[in-house]
């Protein structure tokens, strides 16, 4: 189906698809088993301009913004989400910065990550604080002309790989949802290290790790706004990104699609190929159909937020819980379709199927997605009389 | 020379836009128009069953009296003092078109502490054998070899320089056409006098193999060609043979613009390729790097090389000196098994001159079984094992 | 540094069929692409320039269509393009095209290096990159799979041999041909891509370079073509019956017959 993209957007889905099937689905395979960190691919799509794309021109980037990135995400995820997670986290993290941050640290951070120099980390989430944000308890205490750090974040997309981490930590415990800040912390800072890197059922090419804070002290400098913006920045950055991973399902959905339908038509059984077989016709018609829709609904969300709208949670969340609910669902009818063989991890859609399950999860469980919307819903109810 | 449609006698039929390697032919108002892609080469005059397209020759300019070139000359390309196998089969190629033109057959061999091969060369069919020999020529040197082979033809006039196409062939000898503004060609696989007009036919593969192209140098001397290894036949030894044999003074005018500082030599532990007579070859159809060890196995048990098509290079199961292919080796064993290969184009360009080919693929129309002697239509999983426990019984 | 790369627009032979029927190429709706190696060359040139700074120029002759070649080029980071194109160079052989790129490299006349890859894929003479050279006067290394150090003007690179392979040490400026194993090409950026956008082609014709006519195209080629067709079909091909078993046990007697066994 035709989108209509401008020609720039075409030309980013062309080169992102370019570099999935030339640099990603060869090497797929080995990263997922050795749960290897892609760093001959982060480099390619650092030289194809890539990271820069929601990056403002002033700053090195292609100024464009959350179509054109769920467009390169998307691509990249059909080849490999463990990839498009390293790819796309890396926006997760810079949008604090983008956001909220001052002209200083732009000036200082953007255009590095614009050229993919520099990786990004977004640190929110601990052992306690998962869905319940408010559970933090990392603090930063200012101490003269610094911040000093403790606590540890849990789960960290891109942890260890990164330069820069932007991290929620409470400031002000008595002040509640308004006691948290955000800090920009660099690789290398004394007090700053890492746990071990985590051992996961899918997305084994992204590196997740804990990120230790022992009195880890950061210039004052790298405060993001002001005291007590921590909660507010994390979720204006969670609703710019969630568009990104409903890409991210609607990429793995229709990866998998190809997979199964290529497959299945050269698998021959009762003398037919399994296409002819009405139960067949009928799952691959329904993946699609599904996918079609959670595409639809991405790139709608997307222009929607791109064109300044204001109020986008509930939007972001139905994109971000749709999109990734179907690819659960489509990924692992792909593996029905190609039956044993799908099973075996000589063919991709085993691996689609176990990296599509962490969509459905991470930033923001599709269960928290459902509340954003409900709640939404609830308050315009109340407001139209 | 140009080339033009009759328009009276064209039906539209547009055999002749199909045919055109170079796409230079349209339809325009009904009738074929030929545009300024156009190459001459002749195909869409080949294949018009009407005669609705003509070649119309307006000679170019005629160049310095050819009748002055005479002999039949090879480039002995020599390694460590020993003589390239290249060099046996130009000689054998070399005594054939000189005995049609009813000339001589020279060699010409420079080096250091060369000499006393001189008479191998002689042996195999030189009548006559120019000799470079001197401590600076030792090692393979682009400006050395070129300044003495372009000095020599400038100073004897041969009527044909033949070269092995390796990579010391290929990288001086344009050089040597270059300054003595004559034409090249390369790998030939095909050379013949012309009985009309003497001239040398020049055949080789173009479009990665997909046709054929045979080339002249008509109007410039000497006409130089480069040909492959194991391509043509060796010259027989015959230690009766006399001939002559003539120094070539070396005299280095300057510093030499590149020299080797050191050669380093890869001894892998498999054949050069291309000097094996049995090849046993494995395609992506294996699937592995671990089936691929099949083919190592038949390729063992045949006594033969291992060789490989690019996509499994690509997947990391084989070295590249193994590929066989447009963007590889291209091998002229006696028989080459190809394995899970489907024959693109690229690969078969590599070793479609094999004598006997041997195809086993489990679809019926791979377009390997378009060039294979004996075909087998099957899993190379199943085929392949079977095939060695039948050789092995064979054997008894 | 200035570094010049060769470029050749040709038909992706990939992507060739035959017709098995009249034995003729089927052109339809076969792309042309930059031929393979030269991807190799502008990779290694614009290595260079990341290291030793300076400026890459991709030069190609052709018909005007040949442009969309250099502009691939520009997507991928080459800073300029010089597209050869005149009527008259047409049906060019290796020598005249040779003769027409070193006119247009006189005209370009500041480089360092002129980097070709080792063949094409459609003529795969690979005689272009050495008499280039030699008509330009200046030293010719092939296959080059390394490029260790660039030194003032001097160059030390390794160069591939049918067994192994070389070192050698060439006075700059100097042309070479690169092989595979030289680097992975890049895929193009998106400033480059939208650097092509705007781009407008330099096209010089053979006034523009100097080239005399006699020795441009056919005219000036030494070599002509006299005959093209379809490789001859392969002799003796026989049709295997039975199970597969059969089949298996008849090659290999026949295999056994001819004395491979």
């Amino acid at each position: 189906m035709d989108y209509l993209l401008t020609e720039e957007q075409i030309m980013i889905r062309d080169l992102a698809r370019q570099i999935a099937v030339e640099k990603i689905v060869p090497i797929r395979a080995e990263l997922d088993e050795q749960n290897k960190f892609p760093t001959d691919i982060m480099q390619a799509l650092a030289q194809a301009d890539l990271f820069g794309i929601f990056i403002p021109e002033e700053y090195g980037g292609l100024g464009k913004q959350s179509l054109e990135l769920c467009i390169a995400v998307e691509e990249l995820s059909k080849a490999c989400v463990g990839v498009s997670t390293s790819y796309a986290a890396n926006a997760l993290g810079t949008y604090p910065i983008l956001l909220h941050g001052s002209d200083a640290q732009k000036k200082k951070y953007l255009p590095h990550i614009a050229t993919g120099k520099k990786l990004v980390a977004f640190g929110l989430t601990e052992a306690n604080a998962g869905s319940d944000a408010s559970g933090v308890q990392t603090t930063a205490k200012l101490d003269g002309s610094e911040y000093v750090l403790n606590g540890t974040k849990q789960w960290i997309t891109n942890g260890g790989e990164a330069e820069l981490y932007t991290i929620i930590a409470i400031t002000d415990k008595a002040k509640g949802p308004r006691g948290a800040s955000a800090f920009i912390v660099e690789k290398g800072t004394p007090g700053f290290t890492f746990g071990k890197k985590e051992n996961k059922m899918g997305i084994r090419a992204s590196s997740t790790t804990e990120l230790i804070f022992n009195n880890c002290r950061i210039p004052k400098e790298n405060i993001i706004a002001k005291e007590g913006m921590g909660f507010i920045i994390a979720m204006k950055t969670l609703d710019s990104s969630r568009t990104g991973v409903g890409a991210q399902g609607v990429g793995v959905a229709q990866g998998a699609i190809d997979e199964a339908i290529r497959f299945a038509r050269q698998r021959i059984q009762f003398g037919h190929p399994i296409t002819s077989f009405q139960a067949i016709q009928h799952m691959l018609a329904d993946m699609q159909t599904q996918t079609e829709a959670a595409r639809a609904l991405v790139y709608s969300v997307a222009r929607f937020i791109d064109s300044g709208a204001k109020d986008v949670s509930r939007a972001s969340a139905m994109a971000k819980l749709f999109a990734t609910d179907v690819a659960m669902k489509v990924t692992t009818d792909a593996v029905q379709v190609m039956g044993g063989s799908g099973y075996m991890k000589e063919y991709p859609v085993e691996k689609m199927m176990r990296d599509a399950k962490i969509l459905q999860i991470y930033e923001g469980t599709n269960q928290i997605q459902r509340n954003v919307v409900a709640l939404d819903m609830i308050k315009d109810a109340s407001r139209a009389k | 020379m140009s080339v033009r449609v009759v328009s009276d006698k064209c039906t539209s039929c547009e055999s002749c836009v199909t045919a055109c390697p170079f796409g230079a032919i349209e339809m325009r108002d009904g009738k074929a128009f030929i545009t300024e892609a156009c190459t001459m080469c002749g195909a869409c005059v080949e294949v018009c069953e009407f005669k609705a397209i003509e070649k119309i020759d307006e000679s170019t300019a005629a160049a310095a009296d050819l009748s002055a070139y005479k002999g039949v000359w090879v480039f002995a390309e020599q390694h460590k003092g020993g003589i390239a196998s290249v060099v046996l089969e130009l000689l054998g190629e070399g005594r054939k078109l000189a005995d049609k033109k009813r000339t001589k057959l020279s060699a010409v061999f420079i080096g250091h502490s060369i000499k006393d091969k001189a008479q191998d060369l002689i042996a195999h069919g030189a009548d006559i054998v120019y000799v470079a020999d001197d401590p600076a020529l030792k090692d393979f040197n682009d400006d050395s070899y070129a300044a003495i082979l372009t000095t020599l033809a400038r100073q004897h006039k041969p009527e044909v320089i033949l070269a092995g196409a390796t990579a010391i062939g290929r990288s001086f000898f344009p050089k040597v056409a270059s300054s003595l503004y004559t034409g090249l060609t390369a790998d030939c696989t095909a050379l013949d006098i012309e009985a009309e007009n003497g001239h040398l036919h020049q055949t080789r593969p173009a479009f990665g193999g997909n046709i054929m192209a045979t080339i002249v140098t008509p109007n410039h001397r000497p006409q130089m060609a480069t040909v492959r290894h194991k391509v043509m036949k060796p010259a027989p030894r015959d230690d009766s043979r006399t001939g002559d044999v003539i120094d070539v003074r070396y005299t280095q005018s300057g510093n030499p613009r590149t020299k080797v500082i050191k050669t380093v030599e890869e001894i892998g532990e498999t054949v050069n390729i291309c000097e094996a007579d049995i090849i046993v070859a494995g395609g992506r159809g294996l699937g592995s790097a671990k089936n691929f060890a099949l083919i190592a196995e038949l390729a063992k048990v045949l006594g033969g090389a291992v060789a490989a098509t690019r996509g499994a290079v690509d997947e990391g199961w084989v070295p590249y000196p193994h590929q066989v292919g447009q963007t590889g080796k291209t091998v002229c064993p006696k028989l080459y098994i190809a394995c899970g290969i489907s024959g693109a184009i690229q690969h078969v360009a590599g070793m479609q001159s094999s004598e006997v080919i041997v195809a086993i693929n489990k679809d019926p129309d791979a377009p390997i079984f378009n060039v294979a002697t004996y075909g087998i239509v099957g899993d190379v999983h199943e085929v392949v094992p079977i095939m060695i426990k039948k050789i092995k019984e064979m054997r008894g | 540094m200035n570094i010049i790369v060769l470029v050749k627009q040709v038909p992706d032979t990939a992507e060739v069929k035959i017709n098995r029927e009249t034995n003729t190429l089927i052109r339809d709706g076969v792309p042309s692409i930059i031929n393979p190696f030269d991807m190799y060359a502008i990779e290694e040139a614009l290595r260079l320039r990341e290291k030793h700074g300076g400026k890459v120029t991709a030069v190609t002759m052709g018909p005007p269509q040949a442009a969309e070649a250099l502009k691939e080029a520009v997507s991928l980071g080459v800073d300029e393009v010089v597209l050869l194109s005149d009527r008259a160079f047409a049906g060019a052989d290796t020598w005249a095209t040779s003769y027409v790129i070193s006119q247009g490299i006189k005209k370009i006349a500041e480089y360092e290096l002129i980097i070709a890859g080792k063949q094409a894929i459609d003529g795969d003479t690979a005689q272009v990159g050495p008499e280039t050279a030699d008509m330009l006067g200046i030293p010719f290394v092939a296959y080059i799979k390394k490029i260790e150090q660039i030194d003032g003007n001097k160059m030390l690179a390794e160069r591939l041999m049918d067994e192994g392979y070389d070192v050698v040490e060439t006075s700059l400026p100097a042309l070479i041909t690169v092989v595979k194993e030289i680097n992975q090409p890049r895929v193009p950026s998106l400033k480059g891509k939208m650097k092509v956008k705007s781009l407008k082609v330099t096209s010089w014709n053979a006034k523009d370079i100097g080239a005399d006519d006699s020795k441009c195209g056919l005219k000036g080629s030494p070599t002509k073509v006299v005959k093209i067709f379809p490789p001859a079909a392969r002799g003796q091909r026989e049709v295997l019956t039975g199970s597969m078993e059969d089949q298996i046990t008849a090659v290999v007697s026949k295999l056994r017959e001819q004395s491979f066994i």
